[in-house]
């Protein structure tokens, strides 16, 4: 090493100015959750189990989304509409309990694909983080829409060419 | 013995064998379909019309086609005859007007129907059927119908196949449901609903090719294909006793008798066996049963040795 090299003052004034450079630049990061970045059009994320236009659960529990999807996150079980509940589930089977591991999930979408009642649909919603493990398992309570038009659950860009041909339809897939 | 060709596949036959079974004799994708006829049941068949096939020669003596296709389950075959099923443009597309006629009524109810994964039908309609209907009017709906405290009648899925009448007049004394009504009021019935309480009735659930006549103590519970088939067999006073457990985990969801390779029943069981000995203690079970790799019942089910997986 000769002089300049041994007093390190060059090597430090370098990389100060590296670092005052990066003052004037643009900023990679964005201060989430008050700024979000745009989704791509094909993001997936938290599922939502459709409601028809009369607020009856689309969903029937056939288990065929249970059975495309290639992580085994999705169970149910089934049951029978008494009389009286015509209002609530549209056809005579529904699923009582219908639960996805959201851990298990890995977002592939093969389950909306599978759905013949158009009920299941990976929407623009981020799954919320937590602590416990068990709270990952998402019930009908996390995963069905409400029923008043502000708690309907927006599907998203990606899926909405389907859904508009439901409505178009008059809600019936058959 | 006669020699008949199917599809360009000799085989051999005893005198009066009919096309279907000298095709089942052959095997493979050249078997005719059948929705109707059932090797079991004396007098099945000719109904469905899904069997039918061209006879391209008659026999060695009269080499002359038959004018019209045949109902392969109700032809017998005659020395030198040629066939051709699936080789026929001709044989196809009559089978898929039959299939549209098969679904004319039916219901595209699958996903609530407990038949769903093992359904003839299903599979008929995957194969030969057209995705939409041209069918405009009312579908003939009904009432679901309790048999007895063991078995649903789902009318409206029913596609006449009498299978259910020649089990009941075949396996039981004294028949107590046959078809009422005439064409497009034909119906399966047990006039005023009079239950069937003989001790083989169950097996009605067994032949029937869809879901018309489910298993009351197995509605609703869970899909066929996330259940294990299991050979099991246990020691019973009425029948054979040999059936197949459809497991999850070490719970049986139901019993059913086992079915050969084209879905026919060969060893009826009693409703004992079927509805009420539902305790893994009742039964010794033998192993997994073989399963179709192509049956939706396959998915995500290992049927191999475990012992041979590395």
């Amino acid at each position: 090493m000769n002089f300049w090299e041994r007093i390190y003052l060059p090597a430090i004034l370098k990389g100060m100015w590296i670092t005052l450079k990066h003052f004037f630049r643009k900023k990679n990061t964005v201060n989430y959750p008050d700024v979000k970045r745009p989704f791509a059009p094909v993001w997936r994320g938290w599922h939502v189990l459709k409601r028809d236009d009369q607020g009856r659960e689309r969903c029937t529990a056939c288990g065929l989304c249970a059975v495309a999807c290639p992580a085994e996150a999705i169970t149910m079980t089934a049951a029978e509409r008494e009389k009286g509940e015509e209002k609530l589930y549209r056809e005579e089977k529904y699923a009582a309990v219908y639960e996805i591991n959201m851990l298990r999930c890995i977002f592939c979408g093969l389950c909306e694909e599978a759905c013949p009642k158009e009920a299941i649909f990976l929407t623009d919603r981020i799954v919320p983080s937590d602590y416990v493990r068990q709270s990952f398992v998402f019930g009908k309570d996390l995963l069905v829409e409400g029923t008043e038009p502000e708690k309907r659950i927006d599907v998203s860009k990606r899926q909405k060419h389907i859904q508009e041909k439901i409505w178009a339809a008059g809600g019936v897939t058959q | 013995m006669p020699k008949v060709k199917i599809d360009g596949f000799e085989v051999e036959v005893p005198e009066g064998t009919t096309i279907l079974n000298a095709a089942r004799q052959i095997g493979g994708d050249i078997v005719p379909p059948a929705m109707c006829y059932y090797s079991t049941l004396k007098g099945s068949g000719g109904k469905c019309r899904t069997c039918l096939v061209k006879v391209t020669k008659g026999s060695e003596k009269d080499p002359r086609p038959m004018p019209k296709l045949v109902a392969s389950c109700q032809t017998q075959i005659m020395d030198g005859m040629e066939v051709a099923n699936i080789t026929s443009d001709e044989v196809q597309n009559a089978r898929k007007g039959v299939v549209e006629f098969l679904l004319l009524n039916h219901p595209l109810d699958c996903p609530i129907c407990d038949q769903a994964g093992e359904c003839h039908l299903q599979d008929l309609s995957f194969e030969h059927g057209m995705a939409n209907t041209r069918y405009e009017f009312e579908r003939r709906t009904f009432e679901k119908i309790d048999i007895g405290a063991y078995i649903k009648l789902h009318m409206t899925r029913c596609i006449l196949c009498y299978r259910c009448v020649y089990t009941a007049q075949q396996l039981t004394p004294e028949r107590v449901h046959g078809v009422v009504g005439r064409g497009d009021h034909a119906e399966i019935s047990t006039f005023i609903e009079k239950a069937i309480d003989n001790e083989f009735s169950g097996n009605v659930i067994d032949v029937c090719p869809v879901g018309a006549l489910t298993d009351r103590t197995f509605r609703f519970k869970s899909r066929v294909w996330f259940l294990n088939p299991m050979d099991a067999h246990r020691d019973c006073p009425t029948c054979s006793g040999k059936a197949v457990v459809w497991m999850y985990g070490h719970e049986i969801f139901r019993v059913t008798a086992r079915k050969d390779q084209f879905g026919e029943v060969k060893d009826f069981i009693c409703n004992t066996c079927r509805f009420e000995t539902k305790k893994t203690s009742d039964w010794t079970v033998e192993g997994p049963r073989a399963i179709d790799r192509q049956s939706v019942i396959a998915q995500n089910h290992y049927t191999a040795d475990v012992s041979t997986v590395r």
